[in-house]
C-alpha cells in the first residue's frame, strides 16, 4: 500500500513538526493545551472557512448592523498575526484592542473572552504560533457608515463592556467555578443566548434567556423549568453538548455547528462543569407560563389534524419524539419560547440537525413550505405549543407570512 | 406553491440535489463531489411534478372530448362513484402526456425496434403522445366510417360496444394495434382514477373514498392492532385534507 | 474520445454506493485508507428526496419508477433462449434496479433472511443426499465458503440494518417462535419482531393449525428506535404502506443512506463522487493488476482515477457488465461450457395464492415490505425431495406491503377490466382479499447466462448487458409443487375463493416478479468455474474485488439482501485482516 504508507509517514512528520515549532521545554504541552482551548472557544467558527486552511479567516458574520468578516489569525506576518507579540494578543482577548489602536467589534466576543485567564491566553497564543501561516488578506469590516467607524466603538465599550478576568466565587465548588469560567469566558454562550440591547450589547440581567439570531432563535438556556432547560438533568445537558442530541432536543442551525466544531470535542469534566453551573441559577422568579389554549379552539382542532397527517410519523402522536432522531416537542424550551422564528423557520424551510462522531445520523426536518399554507403552519404550531404540557402564545398566519417572505428574499 | 414556471411545479434537479451544491467546489472533476455531511439548503425538496395551470396541455379540444367520452364509459357514473370524466381522468392523461411520460423521456428509445416475443414486452416505436394522437384519430375514422359520428357522438351502450371490440381486437385501427391502444388508454385511465389528486385525476379523492383507501397517511401505529375492523379514516392526499380546514 | 484526465491516486476506489459498496467503503475508511466511492446516480437524502408529504406517491414511485435506474441511462437486453435475438428492456418490468446512493436498497422491501448452512455447499450436499436424482439440466455449484465463515458477517449486517425478528436457532438450540430451519445463529436479532396486521396473523394461525411453525419475517423495518454499530439511529416503522418501490421518509427502513452513509460521509478520508458512471476497470499490461477506473461525469468528461484496490459493488448487472467490458475473466460460452464471466445467472421463482373472503377486513393499506409472517417447511431442502423430480423450494409468507390502489385492487379472475361490473368487484374485494406468496429458489442451468449484447448500446456507446434466461424445468416443477402446498393452507382458511398462481414459463418482462437476480460473476473454490474466491477477490487480479449477488452461484428461496450485506462485510474483513498485511492472492490454487 504505497499511498497508505506515505500517508502515515506524512502524519508522523506533521506531529513532529508541531512539537518542534513552539519554543521552550514544555512547549508541547502548552501547545496541546492551547489547541484544546481554541476548540473550547470555537475559533474556527469565525476564522476558518469550510474546506479552507485553518484560521485563514474569511468567514462572513451577519450582524444586525451589517457584515463582519473573521480575520486571518495564522502567523502570516503580512495578512495574519505573524507580527504580533503575546501582549498584543492578550490585549485583543481582554480589551478588544488590536495592534495599531484598532478596536474590535463585539462580534469578536471579547466581552466574554475578557474573562479568560492570562495563563490560558498564553497557551492559545503558543498554539496559534504552530499553525501553518497562510497569506490571505481579509477585509474584516464590511459594515455600512457609521458603524464602520471603529471610533464608534469607544462609546459602545463604555455602554456594553466590563473588562476583567473571571473571579471565582469562593462560596461555590471548583466544578461550578470551572463551569462559570467556561460559559462566561471561552465558551461565550451569551454571545448567542443572551438577549441584546439596542446597541448590540448583552442584556446581562437576562443572561442566557434566549435571543433572536440571524433568523434563528438561540433558545433560553437558563434553569427556567418552562421556557429554559430547567427540566434537563446534568447528564442530559452533557449528552446534548457531547452528541448534539438528547431526549429533548437535537441541535440544528448555528448550534449544530457549535456542537460539531466545538462542544463534542470538550472533555467530559468540562461539559459536566458547564451543566452544573447552568443548573445552579440564583434566579427563581421565572415568568409564569401562559395558560394553554383550549383543545377545542378552531386552530387547535385543525392543528391536531395537520399534526397527525404530517408530523406524528416522526415526532410521535404524544410529541415525545425519538431520541437522537426526532426532537421531542413536549415541554421543549424552543417550542415554548416567546419568539417563534426558529419554529416557523424549520417547518417552512427544513433544517438539518448536526452530526457528531457519537451521533452521526444528522437527520433533517423536511421543508413543508411547498405543502402547508401559512395558516396550516400557524395552526399546527399553535397546536404543538399548547399540547402535552406545552403552553405558549398561538402563532398567527401573519407571522408565518412574514418569515416566509423574509426567507425567500435571502 | 413556490417555484412555478411554465405551469410546472418542481424545483430544478440542480437546485434540489444537495450534492450538486458541491459542483463548483470540485472543479477538477465535474461529477458532484460530496465530502462531509451535506449542508441543508433551505426549502430543498424534490417534489412531485404537476401542472397548476388550467386548460388542455397536450390534447386538442377535439381529442380531449373523445378521451372524455372514453373514460366516462371505462369508469361509468353509478351509485359507487362519479364517472372517470368527472373524476378528472382525461385531465390526468393530458398532463401526463405533456410531461416526461408523454415522450418516455426516462426510457431507452434506441432502435432497432422489432416486435419481439410477448415475453420481451412493449417494443413499440411509438411514445405515449404518438399512441394517443394516432389512436384517437384512427378511432375517429373508424366511428365515422361505421356510424358517421365521432366516438363521442355515440350513445353509451354503442360506445361500450366499440370499446369491447377494441379490447378484443375485433376492430382494426389505422396506424396502431387496437388492443395495444385500448390497453394504453385503460391503463392511464386507471392511473388517473386512483393516483393522488395532485396529478389532476381522482378529484376529491373520489376513488379512495369509494374503496376505503385512506391515501397518503404515514402513521398507522395506532391502527395496526385493530384487526378485522373498518377504520373509516379521513383520506389524505399529498395536497392535504379537508380536516385541515379551520371550522368556526 | 479524448484521453481521460488522470487524477491523483487514492488507496481504494469503490464502484457503487448501495448496500455493498457503502459497507466496504466504511470498513476500509475505518481502517484509515483513503476511499473514494463512485455512484452513477445522485446523492439521496431522506428529507430532500423522500419528503414525508410527497413520499406517498404511487404514480411517481411505483408506476413511473422514479427511484429506479432510468433505462435511458442503462438497461439490459433480454431473450429466453440463445436462439432468439435479445431486445432491450425499455421499461423495467420483471425487476427494479436502483439508482443513486443507497441503490435498490432505498426502494427494497426490507426482508432480511440468512441463507441456510447447506446452501454454501449446495451442489455437494444435494449430490450426497439425492445422487443421480438431482436433475441433470442444473449447473449447481458450491460457494467455496462455509456457514461458519458466513455467520459473523450475517450478524454484522443484522446489527447494521437493525433487523427485527425472532431467532429460531440460537447456538444450536431451537427457539420457539422463530424459524426452526435457520442455521445456528450466535445472537438474537437486534430488535424484536414488528407488530403484525390481520392477514399475516390469520395466515400464521392457519399454518400453526396445520402443524407448521410460523415465524415473523425478519425485517429491516425497525420495530423500535435503534442505533447501530456506526452510531446511526433509525426510527420505528409506522406501517405507512408506501414501502417497496418507495423511499422511507422517517428513517425506519434500513438502507445505506440511513444506516451507513451518514457515518461514512463525515470521514475526512472518504469522498463520494455522484452522477459519475464508471466505464471500466483499468488493468496493467500483465492483466494481473487493476490500476484504477475510468469514469464519466455528468458533463460527459472522462477521468482516470488510479487506486491500489478496486472494489466493484454495483448492482449485479453492472458488476458483470463492467467485468466483461474491462476484460476481466474469460467470457462464459454456453456452447463449449468454458469461461467464467457471465455464468450461472439465476433469478427467483415467484409464486402466490390469492384469496377472496366475504367476512374479513384486512385494512390492506397498513403494512410494509417486510411486515409479515412466514413458514419455511417448503423451502430449499427443508422437505424430502426423493422421488419428486426436482430440488429446491420457497419461503412461504404473507407480507402486506401496502395497497396503494393503482396497482393493488385485486379482483377474481374473469372480472371485467372496466365498467360498472369492474367497479363493483373492485369495491367489494379491495379490503377483503389477501395473498400468500412463495418466493422460491432459482437454480442455474447451462443456457442461462449474461453476455454483451451485439446490437444495442448505452449512451456512451458501450454494449448493453444481454440476459439469456428461462426457468429450468426443475424450477417450474418445484413451483407447481410448492404452490399446491401453499394452496392447502389457503383452503384451510375458508375463503370464498382462492386462485393459485405457480410461476410458469417463459420468463417475461411484462410484470414485476422480483429484483432478486444473481450470478454471472460467482464465487467458488476453483478458478476454472468461478470468478472470485471466498473473499470476493477476483482470481488472478488480487487487488480487484467484485461484491454483490453477482457472486451467488444459484439462488435459494430467500431474499438476497442479507447475504449481499454479509458478503460485503466478509470482503471488507478479508481486506482488513489479510490483504493489507500481505497484498496478493489470499487463496492460492
Amino acid at each position: 500500500m504505497k499511498t497508505t504508507l506515505s500517508l502515515c509517514a506524512g502524519l508522523l512528520a506533521l506531529s513532529l513538526g508541531t512539537a518542534n515549532a513552539a519554543s521552550g521545554g514544555d512547549s508541547y504541552n502548552l501547545v496541546q493545551k492551547g489547541r484544546y482551548l481554541a476548540t473550547l472557544g470555537d475559533c474556527t467558527a469565525c476564522h476558518t472557512q469550510p474546506g479552507k486552511p485553518l484560521f485563514a479567516g474569511g468567514v462572513s458574520i451577519d450582524t444586525p448592523f451589517g457584515k463582519l468578516v473573521g480575520a486571518n489569525i495564522t502567523p502570516d506576518p503580512e495578512t495574519g498575526i505573524g507580527g504580533w507579540s503575546f501582549e498584543d494578543f492578550q490585549n485583543v482577548m481582554s480589551k478588544g484592542h488590536a495592534p495599531g489602536d484598532k478596536r474590535l467589534y463585539g462580534a469578536m466576543p471579547y466581552t466574554a473572552y475578557t474573562k479568560v485567564s492570562r495563563e490560558d491566553n498564553q497557551a492559545i497564543w503558543a498554539y496559534l504560533q504552530t499553525v501553518q501561516p497562510v497569506h490571505n488578506p481579509v477585509e474584516t469590516n464590511l459594515l455600512p457608515f457609521p458603524f464602520n467607524l471603529r471610533s464608534s466603538l469607544i462609546a459602545w465599550n463604555l455602554l456594553n463592556f466590563e473588562e476583567g478576568e473571571f473571579k471565582p466565587d469562593a462560596k461555590k465548588s471548583e466544578q461550578w467555578n470551572r463551569g462559570a469560567y467556561l460559559v462566561q469566558g471561552l465558551g461565550h454562550c451569551g454571545t448567542c443566548h443572551t438577549p441584546k440591547s439596542l446597541t448590540g450589547g448583552d442584556k446581562n440581567d437576562a443572561f442566557l434567556a434566549g435571543a433572536d439570531l440571524q433568523g434563528w432563535v438561540a433558545p433560553n438556556i437558563t434553569a427556567d423549568p418552562h421556557a429554559g432547560i430547567g427540566a434537563w438533568s446534568v447528564e442530559e445537558i452533557v449528552q446534548y453538548l457531547k452528541t448534539g442530541a438528547n431526549r429533548f432536543d437535537i441541535a440544528s442551525g448555528p448550534m449544530a455547528e457549535a456542537v460539531e466544531h466545538s462542544t463534542q470535542h470538550w472533555k467530559d469534566e468540562d461539559l459536566m462543569a458547564v451543566a452544573v453551573y447552568l443548573k445552579d441559577d440564583p434566579r427563581t422568579d421565572w415568568p409564569k407560563p401562559v395558560e394553554p389554549l383550549a383543545a377545542d379552539s378552531p386552530a387547535m382542532v385543525a392543528g391536531k389534524a395537520i399534526y397527525a397527517d404530517r408530523c406524528s410519523a416522526c415526532h410521535v402522536g404524544s410529541g415525545e419524539g425519538i431520541a437522537h432522531l426526532f426532537p421531542k416537542l413536549a415541554k421543549a424550551p424552543l417550542v415554548n419560547a416567546a419568539d417563534t422564528a426558529s419554529l416557523i423557520r424549520v417547518v417552512l424551510a427544513g433544517s438539518r440537525a448536526g452530526g457528531t462522531e457519537a451521533a452521526p445520523t444528522a437527520p433533517a426536518m423536511p421543508s413543508f413550505a411547498w405543502n402547508l399554507s401559512d395558516e396550516n403552519i400557524a395552526d399546527v404550531l399553535t397546536y404543538v405549543r399548547n399540547s402535552w404540557g406545552n403552553s405558549a402564545s398561538p402563532v398567527s398566519s401573519a407571522e408565518v407570512t412574514d418569515l416566509r417572505d423574509s426567507l425567500n428574499e435571502r | 406553491m413556490t417555484d412555478k414556471s411554465k405551469g410546472f411545479t418542481r424545483r430544478q434537479i440542480l437546485v434540489s440535489s444537495a450534492a450538486s451544491l458541491a459542483v463548483g467546489a470540485a472543479a477538477s472533476a465535474k461529477a458532484a463531489t460530496v465530502a462531509g455531511t451535506p449542508g441543508w439548503i433551505p426549502f430543498d425538496h424534490n417534489g412531485p411534478m404537476h401542472y397548476d395551470t388550467p386548460g388542455w396541455q397536450f390534447f386538442t379540444a377535439e381529442e380531449a372530448r373523445e378521451v372524455e367520452a372514453i373514460v366516462e364509459r371505462l369508469i361509468p357514473a353509478d351509485d359507487l362513484s362519479v364517472s372517470g370524466k368527472d373524476a378528472g381522468c382525461a385531465v390526468f392523461i393530458d398532463r401526463q402526456l405533456a410531461g416526461e411520460y408523454g415522450t418516455f423521456a426516462r426510457l431507452y428509445r434506441e432502435g432497432p425496434f422489432t416486435p419481439g416475443t410477448p415475453a420481451q414486452a412493449d417494443q413499440s416505436p411509438l411514445v405515449p403522445q404518438e399512441r394517443y394522437r394516432i389512436g384517437l384519430a384512427a378511432l375517429g375514422k373508424y366511428c365515422q366510417a361505421q356510424f358517421q359520428k365521432p366516438f363521442s357522438g355515440l350513445e353509451g351502450e354503442q360506445r361500450d360496444k366499440v370499446l369491447t371490440d377494441l379490447e378484443k381486437g375485433a376492430i382494426t385501427l389505422e396506424g396502431i394495434d387496437a388492443q395495444f391502444f385500448f390497453q394504453q388508454v385503460l391503463g392511464n385511465t386507471m392511473e388517473g382514477f386512483f393516483a393522488d389528486p395532485i396529478y389532476g385525476g381522482n378529484r376529491d379523492m373520489v376513488s379512495w373514498k369509494m374503496i376505503g383507501f385512506p391515501g397518503a397517511r404515514y402513521d398507522y401505529r395506532d391502527y395496526i392492532a385493530l384487526h378485522n375492523q373498518k377504520l373509516d379514516l379521513v383520506p389524505l392526499s399529498i395536497i392535504g385534507s379537508s380536516a385541515w380546514n379551520k371550522k368556526g | 474520445m479524448a484521453t481521460p484526465k488522470k487524477l491523483p491516486a487514492t488507496d481504494v476506489v469503490v464502484v457503487g454506493l448501495g448496500w455493498a459498496g457503502s459497507i466496504i467503503a466504511k470498513e476500509l475508511a475505518d481502517e484509515g485508507l483513503n476511499v473514494m466511492g463512485f455512484e452513477r446516480g445522485p446523492w439521496r437524502d431522506t428529507a430532500v428526496d423522500f419528503n414525508l408529504a410527497s413520499a406517498t406517491d404511487e404514480l411517481r414511485y411505483n408506476r413511473r419508477q422514479e427511484l429506479m435506474l432510468r433505462t435511458k441511462q442503462n438497461t439490459c437486453t433480454m431473450r429466453n433462449t440463445p436462439a432468439e435475438t435479445a431486445l432491450p428492456m425499455r421499461d423495467w418490468g420483471s425487476f427494479h434496479p436502483g439508482n443513486g446512493t443507497g441503490g435498490a436498497g432505498n426502494h427494497w422491501a426490507g426482508i432480511t433472511f440468512r441463507f441456510q448452512p447447506t446452501e454454501f455447499r449446495l451442489a455437494s450436499y444435494l449430490q450426497e443426499r439425492y445422487g443421480k436424482e438431482v436433475p441433470a439440466e442444473l449447473t449447481l455449484q458450491d460457494w467455496g465458503t462455509t456457514w461458519e465463515e458466513m455467520e459473523p458477517h450475517y450478524d454484522a449486517f443484522e446489527r447494521l440494518a437493525g433487523v427485527s425478528g425472532k431467532a429460531g436457532n440460537l447456538n444450536g438450540t431451537v427457539v420457539e417462535g422463530g424459524n426452526p430451519f435457520e442455521g445456528a445463529r450466535s445472537r438474537e436479532y437486534p430488535n424484536p419482531p414488528t407488530a403484525q396486521t390481520y392477514a399475516p396473523t390469520l395466515f400464521a394461525e392457519a399454518a400453526r393449525n396445520l402443524g407448521y411453525k410460523p415465524f415473523p419475517v425478519p425485517s429491516a423495518l425497525a420495530s423500535q428506535a435503534y442505533t447501530n454499530q456506526y452510531g446511526v439511529t433509525m426510527g420505528p416503522c409506522t406501517f405507512c404502506g408506501f414501502c417497496t418501490n418507495y423511499g422511507c421518509a422517517n428513517y425506519s427502513k434500513a438502507s445505506a443512506i440511513v444506516n451507513v452513509l451518514p457515518a461514512l460521509i463525515r470521514k475526512p478520508n472518504f469522498t463520494a463522487k455522484t452522477n459519475a458512471e464508471v466505464l471500466k476497470v483499468t488493468l496493467d499490461s500483465t492483466g494481473k493488476k487493476a490500476t484504477g477506473i475510468i469514469y464519466v461525469d455528468a458533463n460527459g468528461d472522462q477521468f482516470e482515477q488510479p487506486a491500489e484496490i478496486v472494489v466493484v459493488a454495483a448492482f449485479i448487472f453492472e458488476n458483470v457488465r463492467l467485468m466483461l467490458l474491462s476484460g476481466v475473466g474469460q467470457p462464459y460460452d454456453p456452447v463449449t461450457n468454458t469461461g467464467t464471466t457471465g455464468r450461472n445467472y439465476a433469478y427467483q421463482t415467484a409464486n402466490s395464492v390469492r384469496m377472496f373472503f366475504d367476512d374479513k377486513n384486512f385494512n390492506p393499506f397498513i403494512g410494509g415490505g417486510a411486515i409479515g409472517m412466514g413458514i419455511d417447511e417448503f423451502n430449499n431442502d427443508n422437505f424430502d425431495h426423493a422421488g419428486l423430480g426436482f430440488v429446491g423450494g420457497g419461503s412461504t409468507r404473507v407480507t402486506p406491503i401496502g395497497a396503494a390502489p393503482i396497482d393493488s385492487r385485486p379482483v377474481p379472475p374473469g372480472t371485467p377490466a372496466w365498467g360498472s361490473q369492474w367497479k363493483k368487484a373492485t369495491v367489494e374485494n379491495y379490503a377483503s382479499s389477501m395473498s400468500i406468496g412463495c418466493e422460491a429458489s432459482s437454480y442455474s442451468k447451462r443456457t442461462n447466462y449474461l453476455s454483451l449484447d451485439p446490437n444495442y448500446t448505452d449512451p456512451h456507446g458501450r454494449p448493453l448487458l444481454r440476459i439469456t434466461f428461462d426457468f429450468p424445468e426443475n424450477d417450474l416443477r418445484m413451483a407447481e409443487y410448492c404452490t399446491n402446498k401453499v394452496a392447502e393452507i389457503a383452503k384451510s382458511m375458508n375463503p370464498r375463493a382462492f386462485f393459485p398462481s405457480p410461476r410458469k414459463g417463459p420468463w417475461a418482462n411484462t410484470s414485476y416478479q422480483s429484483s432478486h437476480i444473481v450470478g454471472g460473476f460467482i464465487m467458488g473454490a476453483d478458478p476454472k468455474n468461478s470468478s472470485v474466491n471466498k473473499h470476493l477477490q477476483v482470481w488472478g487480479v488480487p487487488n480487484l474485488f467484485v461484491v454483490g449477488s453477482s457472486a451467488f452461484p444459484q439462488n435459494p428461496g430467500y431474499n438476497p439482501t442479507g447475504t449481499v450485506g454479509a458478503l460485503a462485510f466478509k470482503a471488507a474483513d478479508a481486506i482488513r485482516r489479510l490483504y493489507l498485511k500481505r497484498p496478493g492472492e489470499m487463496i492460492s490454487v
